[in-house]
């Protein structure tokens, strides 16, 4: 480490690394150094002069931003003529400022705004009218205003360097500058809204959020994206029961700022028009309308006979990949203890239990790599998956890695998926060409001759290469599942330093599912349900009876209904006939189909019974990402008539005469926490909005068939069900064909 | 399409620049000189030969004025109207041919003869006021000078016209 640089900042003495820039220096000892174009992270730009600062011995004001601090360097922020700068900095960027902040989106958390407010400008020697141009629609996303515009190319910056879009440039010259997107008068990107999120002013504004209220008028809270497996943390701006924003206000968390498309636009399926309200009745062929209590005694009547007739066998039950930890496990708990059937599984979007067992075996359970490793490694070895849509927040941490401190980026895929252009070596490889490679670079077997274009070649030069690298984060897609998980950890331990693993799982908690056991030969934290102690441990715990056969997976879940042995499924937050393309005849032999969901979904029509479920807005408990942090859920609103999945199954329960005492998701909560191998958190991390890594450590019985784990490879701008009943994410052209643009 | 003429240009121009994008301005200019303007292919072309994204190409194109993204006229009109030929009449100069050919600034006659700039020090300040018509420059003009330039003008086109 190189010796600190000691300088002094209006009187006060400051130590800090090498390299740091002065107006960073200033705010370690809490001087604020007003800025523009300065942003955190991005390339300095030195366009909008507010930063200036006197330094002794140097002969005009110099650029705190751009200025890196050096030894004995005396700074003062504070004299008459660092006033007067910024004052006629202030007056130059309102010569042709609208002022119109009492109708700007930006009034209130403005950055012009507040320097003015701070610095003064109140009068203006430039008499001259002032430009006007007329707003532009760039997308039904993002407006842009010129005359707000002051020019600080942050946008242009964050599209570029922290997308890698490229969308914006700037137009034309001097006063008439302006921001230009890249296809004529309409842009075609990802539709992010980083820029907007990033611009200091209201010139680039939210096609969902502009003009709807003031920033003072809403309330905020912080909860976590239901979109993708990342996790982002996000905060929702709520007003009148309606979700109106959402932004990671404060920048805490895994991702910083960032939020993509599904995250910053994509929650208004909350506030949809579609959301059932009521619980819906098959009466004489049609759903009707019901009560709550209607619908729940049906059900459980329903499922009594059905138990009584058929026995524990007759039914199923199919779990969620967005819902709560705390529901999943409750849902579990109840097929198990209340129904009395292993007969319990999800649609697995990554093959997480294999990833469990084979760290497990190498003792290695250490190595799981979290968003912060990913965004921090110095070498990424990427197989399969396409993060820039399946893991947005995954793909920019990548990309912060590689544009940050030269991380080396390594991708066996056989898409050309847009990371390439961060790669240092990309083998593309044939399609479902991923798990070949892996065996062969594990060394398990030999690569065909027409894996890879360049022939075996490629492959020696990507394994020669790792192996000079250390502290590799390999990260993998459903490609890889099974015994070549396996192969692949194996084959990764004995690279040099600390490999860590991410597996690469869909949505806002599939690897929740799959930790709280919503598998039916897996108890909660990957313990084998055949491990008799396990299940002893569990069973104490509920005093009551788990059935020590594994269940039937999802596939024969299907078989079974088919077969007319399975005559009641229960479903909560899922669509399988739609992830599973069941024909219209699958389901039909039921005697009880119960839906619990958000909308009338394609399973749902067909159900005798559907509850409407709250929306990840409007409940508390906490969710798992792709990596394994867990982040709390916090409820931010209420929907009349819907009911969570926990309140949902206590109410089933009850009915079942249950005498369960969970009277939050808390209380849930602090029960995984003591039972569920791995999940031994602490609680006030979590609650102040920590995301807690968890290190599973397990057994669970190996993969059974090949067609359990598939993702449903979503683009940018879908997301499952959910994406269809939201309007942002289908009013963007992009939408129509989400892998086929250039940028 | 672009000339296969064009495209040896681009590839001897490219040749000359240690690196590439510095040859974006030439390019354009060349680009404009054979088709008139600069077409949404050439800027992709040129953006692919210099290796940058095309929204580049079009930010160097809204800096320069002399780069255009539409046709302009046969004759395009450059009168300068900064300090010097401002402080020289150069704003009537403008005016007076705003009224002859019946445009406004960034407009062409209906015929497609004329086009009207007003624009920017041209670097002729000793003989402002002065206007620029295509390459040609034409110093100290007065109104009358203005009104016989224009007749000229539209004399060499007939002759071109009748040649075609
Ligand atoms: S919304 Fe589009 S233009 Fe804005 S930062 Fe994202 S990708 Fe770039
Ligand atoms: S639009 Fe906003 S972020 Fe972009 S240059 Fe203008 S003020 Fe800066
Ligand atoms: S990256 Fe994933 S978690 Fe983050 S905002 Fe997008 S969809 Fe949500
Ligand atoms: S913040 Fe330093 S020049 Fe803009
Ligand atoms: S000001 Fe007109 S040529 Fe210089």
């Amino acid at each position: 480490m190189a010796e600190p640089i000691k300088l002094s900042i209006d009187g006060k003495p400051v130590t800090v690394p090498p390299g740091t820039l002065l107006i960073e220096a200033a705010k370690q000892v809490g001087i604020e150094v007003p800025s523009f174009c300065y942003y955190p992270g991005l390339s300095l730009q030195g366009a909008c002069r507010m930063c200036l600062v006197a330094i002794e011995k140097m002969p005009k004001l110099q650029t705190a931003c751009t200025t890196v601090v050096t030894n004995g360097m005396v700074v003062h922020t504070d004299t008459p003529e660092v006033a007067n700068t910024r004052k006629s900095m202030l007056e130059f960027l309102l010569t042709n400022h609208p002022l119109d902040c009492p109708v700007c989106d930006k009034g209130g958390e403005c950055e012009l705004q507040d320097a003015v407010f701070r610095y003064g400008a109140a009068e203006t020697r430039f008499l001259e009218g002032k430009l006007h141009e007329e707003e532009k629609k760039f997308s039904n996303l993002v407006y842009y205003d010129r005359p707000r515009c002051i020019l600080c190319f942050r946008c242009i910056r964050v599209c570029d360097e922290g997308m890698d879009v490229n969308a914006y440039g700037i137009g034309f010259r001097a006063a008439h500058s302006e921001i230009i997107p890249n296809r004529g008068e309409q842009l075609e990107c990802e539709e992010c809204g980083m820029c907007i999120d990033i611009c200091p002013v209201g010139a680039l504004t939210s096609g969902t959020y502009r003009y709807k209220t003031r920033p003072w008028e809403v309330t905020y809270t912080g909860t976590i994206c239901n979109h993708c497996g990342d996790g982002c943390r996000t905060t929702l701006s709520v007003r009148n029961n309606v979700v109106i924003r959402a932004n990671n206000r404060d920048h805490s968390g895994l991702n910083g700022e960032f939020l993509c498309v599904k995250g910053r636009f994509g929650w208004d399926f909350v506030n949809s028009e579609r959301r059932l309200k009521s619980p819906l009745l098959r009466k004489n062929g049609k759903q009707e309308e019901a009560s709550w209590e209607e619908a729940l005694t049906f059900t459980v009547e329903r499922l009594k006979t059905i138990l009584a007739e058929h026995g524990p066998g007759a039914v199923a039950v199919i779990g969620s990949n967005r819902t709560t930890n705390e529901e999943d496990y409750l849902l579990q708990r109840f097929a198990r203890t209340v129904l009395g059937t292993n007969d319990i599984d999800h649609h697995r979007t990554a093959d997480f239990s294999s990833l469990v067992r084979a760290l497990t075996e190498a003792g290695a359970t250490d190595r799981y790599a979290t968003i912060e490793d990913i965004s921090a490694a110095k070498s990424l070895l990427l197989i399969g998956n396409d993060p820039t849509h399946q893991h947005p927040l995954i793909a920019y941490q990548i990309r912060q890695a590689v544009r940050q401190h030269g991380a080396r980026l390594y991708i066996v895929n056989s898409r050309e998926i847009k990371l390439r252009r961060q790669s240092s070596q990309y083998l593309q490889v044939k399609p479902q060409g991923e798990a070949e490679a892996v065996r062969a670079l594990a060394g398990q077997a030999p690569a065909a001759q027409d894996l890879c274009a360049g022939g075996t070649g490629a492959l020696t030069a990507l394994a020669d290469a790792l192996k000079k690298e250390s502290d590799t984060v390999i990260l993998f897609g459903d490609e890889i599942q099974g015994q070549t998980v396996n192969d692949l950890v194996t084959c990764g331990l004995t690279l040099p330093g600390k490999t860590r693993f991410v597996a690469l799982g869909d949505y806002a908690n599939s690897r929740g599912a799959a930790d709280m056991g919503l598998l039916p030969d897996t108890l909660p934290g990957y313990q084998p349900l055949s491990n008799e102690k396990a299940r002893e441990r569990m069973e104490s715990a509920w005093a009551a009876k788990i059935p020590a056969a594994p269940g039937r997976n999802i596939r024969s879940i299907f078989e079974g209904i088919r077969a007319g042995e399975i005559k009641a499924l229960l479903v909560f937050g899922a669509n399988p006939v739609k992830t599973f393309g069941l024909d219209n005849a699958a389901l039909t032999g039921l005697q009880l189909l119960f839906v619990a969901e958000l909308f009338r979904t394609e399973t749902a029509e067909l159900a005798n019974v559907v509850v409407p479920a709250a929306s990840f807005a409007e409940k508390s408990g906490t969710v798992t990402n792709t990596c394994g942090e867990v982040q709390a859920l916090k409820r931010t609103m209420r929907q009349a008539g819907t009911r969570s999945d926990l309140e949902i199954l206590l109410a089933l329960a009850r009915l079942f005469g249950q005498r369960w005492t969970y009277q939050s998701p808390e209380d849930v909560l602090r029960e995984i926490i003591a039972l569920v191998p791995g999940y031994d958190i602490p609680l006030p991390s979590l609650l102040v909005g920590r995301a807690v890594p968890t290190h599973p450590e397990g057994r669970p019985p190996a993969l059974e068939r090949p067609d359990l784990v598939f993702s449903s490879r979503d683009s940018l701008f879908t997301s499952g069900t959910l994406s269809r009943y939201s309007w942002a994410l289908n009013s963007v052209d992009e939408a129509k064909k989400p892998y086929g643009h250039a940028f | 399409m672009l000339s296969d003429r064009l495209k040896a240009k681009f590839d001897s121009v490219i040749a000359r620049y240690p690196l590439k994008r510095s040859a974006i301005v030439p390019l354009l200019l060349f680009a404009q000189d054979e088709i008139g303007y600069v077409s949404d292919e050439a800027v992709e072309e040129i953006a692919r030969r210099v290796g940058v994204n095309p929204i580049e190409v079009i930010e160097d194109i809204g800096y320069y004025s002399m780069l255009h993204r539409q046709p302009v006229g046969k004759f395009h009109l450059q009168v300068c109207t900064n300090i010097s030929c401002m402080l020289r009449g150069g704003e009537k100069i403008f005016e007076h041919c705003a009224k002859e050919l019946g445009i406004e600034h960034k407009q062409t006659t209906p015929d497609g003869l004329f086009s009207l700039e007003e624009v920017e020090c041209l670097g002729a300040c000793c003989g402002a006021p002065a206007m620029q018509v295509n390459y040609d420059f034409y110093e100290n003009v007065t109104p009358e000078k203005l009104d016989a330039l224009l007749a000229d003008l539209r004399k060499k086109d007939q002759g071109s016209r009748i040649k075609d």
